[in-house]
């Protein structure tokens, strides 16, 4: 437990000296936030842009932050320091995921806030971007493990961002498009979102495709780390 | 007082791939010794040194510390053990203090102890920079501060002062004489022939992944020295080389060189580490080195 607390320390005190890092935490919050208060058009619906930059947001920034810290801790030989200091494999884990989580968290409450989301509805809000944040955050784990450098795991994070976060719009416009992202979990999370925003029921099938999502990223990260190894 | 063997290595073997890099070495460390090895580039100095961390578990043979085998008990021995690698392995946008602050923490060192290692390789005026702006020099110093910092038993040194200026080295040297002094073992891996006559009790010569020589550093020198030479400069930039062997036919050739004014410089040549190992293995130590002249300053080939 002392060793996680410690990761997670470097972790927050490192993330804040990278910039390209820190700026995956804040870009989609403060876009929305933005855009919330300065664009109207007529007939849009109510928080449109919370909902579009919140899908984003658990798409990416999970994703490529996991991905690039574990991968540079590869390259740079730092993990091996690490392994030297008794530190074990699954505290570094915690201690690292605990640190992208939570700081993804702080901008999905963020747009819970920016969403005029209360109560009952905040909880449920920051539920559901809870788990599409843990299934990106266990993708970009497996690349950070798999590659052995940082610029062969961008190779792989930019296309799957670009998918998990940019189906979910492009759906809304394209009846093929929707029928691929149907396997997506950033997909059920605009779902999920959409059914929030409607007041309507969510459909059990939301909850399946993200917990499998999550499943898939979980065996993913199991192989990687098996085959790779972590230090 | 028996002498206690503090590193064993068992005819270690090491293949990468159809490569054999390391081919049946045995080699022992006394208790509170630095041992010298010394090789070219591509000898097999590094992987011997992470077979013996257990960072690589050796194709066959073995490394006892302390009597413990690394290959099965690596994580009770990593407390005993400091390393300097030659990648460093530091948070480069983290300052030095905050990087040692880590390991304290993991190590359950109290945090004086980070000034007191900071301030013994004098950089504990730099603490608050961060590593990335530091020079080559500073982040070895800092690199050696991180090995000492939780006072291991065992300290490996991977090229501890590679391509660093002479004070630098010095400074560096000094250290790891302290660490002697407080019983620590040391392996230490060179290309520097000074450094290991100065630092090290015992040298081992590593040539294509076999010992081709081993012992007190003077002790090979005198093996070897049994042809003192005298080397010549001329003006011109011709270079002579005389045996003093046979002293009459020198002094005469000396004399007459003197005589017609063609001297510029003129060196005894006793056989050092060096010119023992071009003796041994028709190779310089030096060989895949980019600035091999100035002895201070070796670069990394790889
Ligand atoms: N992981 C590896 N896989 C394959 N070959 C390797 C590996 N590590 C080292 N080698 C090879 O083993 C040989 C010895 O390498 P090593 O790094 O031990 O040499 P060295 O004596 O430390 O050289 P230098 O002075 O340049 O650091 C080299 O030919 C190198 O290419
Ligand atoms: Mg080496």
């Amino acid at each position: 437990m002392k060793n996680t607390i410690i990761i997670y320390r470097k972790q927050l005190k490192d993330t804040g000296k990278n910039m390209a890092l820190w700026i995956q935490f804040v870009m989609f919050p403060v876009m929305a936030a933005i855009m919330e208060n300065s664009i109207r058009v007529e007939g849009m619906p109510e928080h449109f842009f919370v909902g579009m930059f919140t899908v984003m947001h658990v798409g990416m920034a999970p994703l490529t932050v996991s991905a690039a810290i574990i991968s540079e801790e590869k390259e740079k030989n730092t993990l091996r320091m690490l392994r030297f200091a008794n530190v074990k494999p699954l505290e570094y884990l915690c201690g690292t995921g605990g640190f992208v989580f939570t700081a993804c968290m702080a901008g999905g409450v963020a747009f819970g806030f920016l969403g005029g989301y209360m109560g009952e509805k905040l909880l449920l809000f920051c539920l559901i971007m809870a788990a599409g944040i843990l299934a990106s955050m266990l993708f970009g784990a497996a690349i950070g493990v798999w590659s052995r450098t940082q610029i062969a795991a961008t190779a792989v994070v930019t296309p799957m961002m670009m998918v998990f976060a940019f189906l979910p719009m492009l759906a809304m416009f394209n009846q093929t498009i929707e029928k691929i992202a149907d396997i997506a979990y950033s997909q059920h999370i605009q779902l999920l979102l959409n059914s929030l925003n409607a007041g309507t029921p969510a459909e059990a099938k939301n909850v399946i495709v993200i917990a499998a999502n999550v499943m898939i990223a979980a065996v993913l990260f199991g192989i990687a780390y098996r085959r790779r190894g972590l230090m | 007082m028996a002498i206690k063997t503090a590193i064993d290595i068992r005819r270690v073997t090491q293949y990468f791939g159809e490569q054999k890099v390391l081919a049946d070495i045995t080699l022992s460390v006394e208790k509170g010794e630095i041992i010298g090895l010394l090789g070219p580039s591509g000898a097999g100095k590094t992987t011997l040194i992470k077979i013996m961390t257990g960072q690589l578990v050796p194709s066959a043979g073995s490394v006892m510390l302390d009597g413990h085998d690394m290959a099965e008990a690596k994580q009770e021995m990593y407390r005993n053990i400091g390393m300097m690698m030659d990648d460093l392995g530091f948070y480069e946008r983290l300052s030095g203090y905050d990087n040692l602050k880590i390991f304290a923490g993991f190590y359950d060192v109290p945090e004086a102890r980070v000034r007191e290692v900071l301030e013994q390789v004098g950089l504990y005026r730099y603490r608050k920079s961060p590593v990335q702006k530091f020079s080559k020099g500073m982040k070895n110093r800092l690199a050696l501060s991180r090995a000492v910092l939780h006072r291991p038993a065992f300290l490996f040194l991977d090229e501890p002062t590679a391509g660093l200026d002479p004070a630098t080295t010095l400074q560096i040297h000094k250290m790891i004489g302290q660490m002697q002094k407080d019983g620590v073992t040391i392996f230490l891996t060179t290309h520097n022939m000074v450094e290991a006559e100065k630092l090290c009790k015992h040298v081992a010569l590593l040539h294509d992944g076999s010992i081709v020589e081993y012992g007190e550093p003077q002790a090979i020198n005198r093996k070897y020295n049994y042809r003192n030479r005298l080397k010549i400069h001329l003006y011109s930039g011709e270079d002579i080389e005389l045996e003093l062997q046979n002293a009459k036919e020198a002094a005469k050739t000396v004399f007459e060189y003197l005589q017609s004014g063609q001297i510029e410089t003129i060196h005894s040549a006793e056989p050092d580490l060096e010119s023992v190992f071009l003796e041994l293995t028709g190779r310089s130590l030096q060989e895949g080195r980019q600035d091999a002249e100035e002895d201070w300053s070796f670069g990394k080939a790889d």
